[in-house]
């Protein structure tokens, strides 16, 4: 069984949806593809308001971003279309691809292919870290904002970043204590509002501190936290238990990458963009002409910064089969603007670092 | 104290019809179309498995399919509960190791 | 300090407090908000024009407090939940708070809760004068609690039970 499509998406996340939905906007037909039972990826769990510009959903909260995404996508119909439950399970030459899903497997012929398919949670080495009981900050979210459970009754969150910190917050509005929140660094990683939040609700944020061991027999009863200093050395005599039944892991996502490594596309190590990234040049496009990137998977970032891309990588994909047009390069500058502005600022500093590490290489090239 | 969220204060929850199943023969109840750990940590049970070598007990991490959930389900083994849906009449077993796979 | 604790210091908070003069004129909005974040929705939540960012959406907000009413509009409206307005002038000794809240249940009219302050700590007890809840404000409720004048820098949280 085959079939045939202009532009193949990978992954129906906030990068994938707004790839699909530009380039489908603009004429291109596209198959839009994820393994799960719906799309929306990681945007269907955040329940916060969003930061960045009020002219592109700041205020709004992230599972209602995915809603408008969801109903710009119904719209396109005509031209989009999308299978879940379906798995990529390899490149076969530069434009073929084989789809997996529960009832068939079956191959897709396609012109450009844009890969988004996000990143996978960090896991933090300490002693019984695999007990049942400790979870990535992800699946935290999704016990909770998806499915309504709770993932414990007491947990100490091990991360100070944006993640650990909103994660925090959302677990006591879900009506889950968090005992405490670890950060290794001597300072707090994410934004200081989302820190202050936390603070006054009585979470107790240990800077310079890091988990030594996960305590319990057959699931987590408690957590033995010590200091440590700048250099991340654990500082004797410092070690101290706390009681809980949960301990949940915001320690960094690494992007998704196999599917870049099969089409032989260039990959480098950035670190402050989470590891292994395909390299790509402005216009989400890596060094294999038919293969885009975009989201987490170009490195890790932000959902606005995944949508952004995702319409540049569309409207790329889409020019460099039908030509330049006012409409395709007009989407491409605003996104690209956007992206800009919000990298600028001293909480950019890093991403930019890390772009401008891949800039470097792609020039190279 | 239930692990279900009943009142939130940003999210309302969809849930299918109330099923029932079986874990390690005994009967629960969960929601359709939940995944079958999801279900069964409401109900108060995280550990899922034992490791092949050191039998050390395992749960959950990721709830994306890319991790340590496997149990067996209606006789087949390294089925991923934590994104495998609920389903009524369901036979959820720990995996001790790797499992047996039937020729 | 702020980044490494999370809780600001009152050389921090120094930055942003309206006058002593201009809270004797009434309600106005204390906008906690240190860092250059790329955020700007309290900008057009600002019906009276008082919020400003010069230099674009990574800039820190500047609240122009002749300008301010008090409304209170922007506090459900801030991502970070880091807007408050005070009303140094409700009574003799005490002030009114107005804070974001987004736990259930939510508090109210007449009830007591505590009044917590930055680091979660309680320092009073409050009594909740008005809880605004709009479709648009999207289920951040914007609780005013009345508290002693001289918590009225320290209290930003409060718990019920």
């Amino acid at each position: 069984m085959s079939r045939k499509t202009e532009i193949l998406v990978v992954g129906g996340g906030p990068a994938g949806l707004s790839a699909a939905i530009v380039a489908a906007q603009l004429g291109s037909k596209v198959l839009l593809v994820d393994d799960n039972q719906h799309l929306g990826g990681q945007l269907v769990k955040q329940t916060h308001r969003f930061f960045g510009s009020s002219a592109r959903d700041a205020g709004i909260r992230g599972f209602n971003i995915a809603e408008q995404l969801l109903e710009e996508a119904a719209g396109l119909k005509k031209n989009l279309t999308i299978l879940l439950n379906t798995t990529i399970v390899g490149f076969y030459g530069d434009t073929e691809a084989g789809l997996l899903s529960p009832e068939r497997f079956e191959k897709v012929t396609f012109e450009r292919v844009i890969v988004c398919t996000g990143a996978v949670e960090n896991s933090l080495n300490f002693e019984n870290n695999d007990l049942p009981g400790v979870y990535g900050a992800g699946a935290v979210q999704t016990l909770m904002n998806v499915h309504g459970i709770k993932p414990g009754n007491r947990i100490l969150m091990v991360g100070s970043g944006n993640i650990g910190l909103i994660v925090s917050y959302q677990l006591m509005q879900a009506g889950v204590q968090v005992v405490g929140l670890v950060e290794a660094m001597q300072t707090i990683g994410g934004y200081l509002v989302h820190a202050s939040k936390i603070r006054r609700m009585g979470v107790p944020i240990y800077t310079g501190h890091t988990i030594v061991s996960a305590l319990g027999t057959d699931g987590v009863t408690g957590a033995k936290i010590c200091r440590v200093d700048e250099k991340f050395q654990t500082v004797p005599n410092t070690e101290f238990d706390v009681e809980c039944d949960c301990i949940c892991l915001a320690v960094g996502l690494s992007p998704l990458i196999e599917l870049f490594q099969q089409a032989d596309c260039k990959m480098v190590h950035v670190g402050e963009l989470g590891g292994l990234v395909p390299l790509h040049d402005v216009n989400m496009r890596t060094t294999n002409p038919h293969v885009y990137v975009a989201g987490d998977a170009s490195g890790i970032e932000e959902a606005t910064t995944a949508i952004l891309g995702g319409r540049v990588a569309g409207a790329s994909a889409n020019k460099s089969i039908h030509g330049e047009s006012a409409e395709a390069g007009k989407v491409v500058a605003d996104a690209v603007s956007e992206l800009r502005t919000l990298r600028s600022g001293p909480t950019g500093e890093r991403i930019r670092w890390g772009r401008e590490k891949i800039e470097k290489e792609i020039t190279a090239c | 104290m239930s692990l279900r969220i009943d009142d939130h204060p940003v999210l309302s929850f969809k849930k299918g019809r109330k099923v029932s199943f079986l874990f390690e023969g005994e009967k629960m109840e969960g929601f359709e179309g939940e995944p079958i750990a999801a279900a069964l940590h409401a109900a108060g049970v995280r550990l899922l498995r034992h490791s092949p070598h050191k039998h050390r007990p395992r749960g959950f991490f990721c709830a994306i399919g890319r991790c340590s959930s496997m149990m067996e389900v209606d006789g087949e083994v390294n089925v991923m509960t934590c994104i495998t849906p609920l389903k009524e009449g369901m036979v959820v077993n720990r995996q001790e190791g790797h499992g047996v796979i039937e020729p | 300090m702020l980044i490494n604790d999370g809780i600001i210091t009152r050389e921090e908070l120094a930055t942003v407090l309206p006058t002593d003069e201009r809270f004797k004129k009434g309600p106005v909005a204390i906008i906690e908000c240190l860092q250059n974040i790329p955020c700007d929705p309290c900008v057009s939540a600002c019906p009276s024009k008082a919020i400003s960012m010069k230099s674009g959406i990574t800039d820190r907000p500047k609240l122009d407090a002749a300008r301010c009413i008090g409304c209170g509009l922007c506090v459900p409206r801030c991502p970070g939940l880091a807007i408050f307005v005070l009303d140094m002038t409700h009574a003799a000794r005490s002030a009114a708070l107005s804070l974001p809240y987004e736990i259930q249940p939510v508090p109210k009219i007449g009830q007591v809760v505590k009044g917590l302050d930055r680091s979660g700590k309680q320092v009073c007890e409050a009594k909740v004068l008005k809880v605004m809840s709009a479709k648009k404000f999207d289920k951040t409720h914007v609780v005013t609690i009345e508290i002693p004048k001289d918590r009225a820098l320290d209290v930003r949280a409060i718990r019920l039970a």
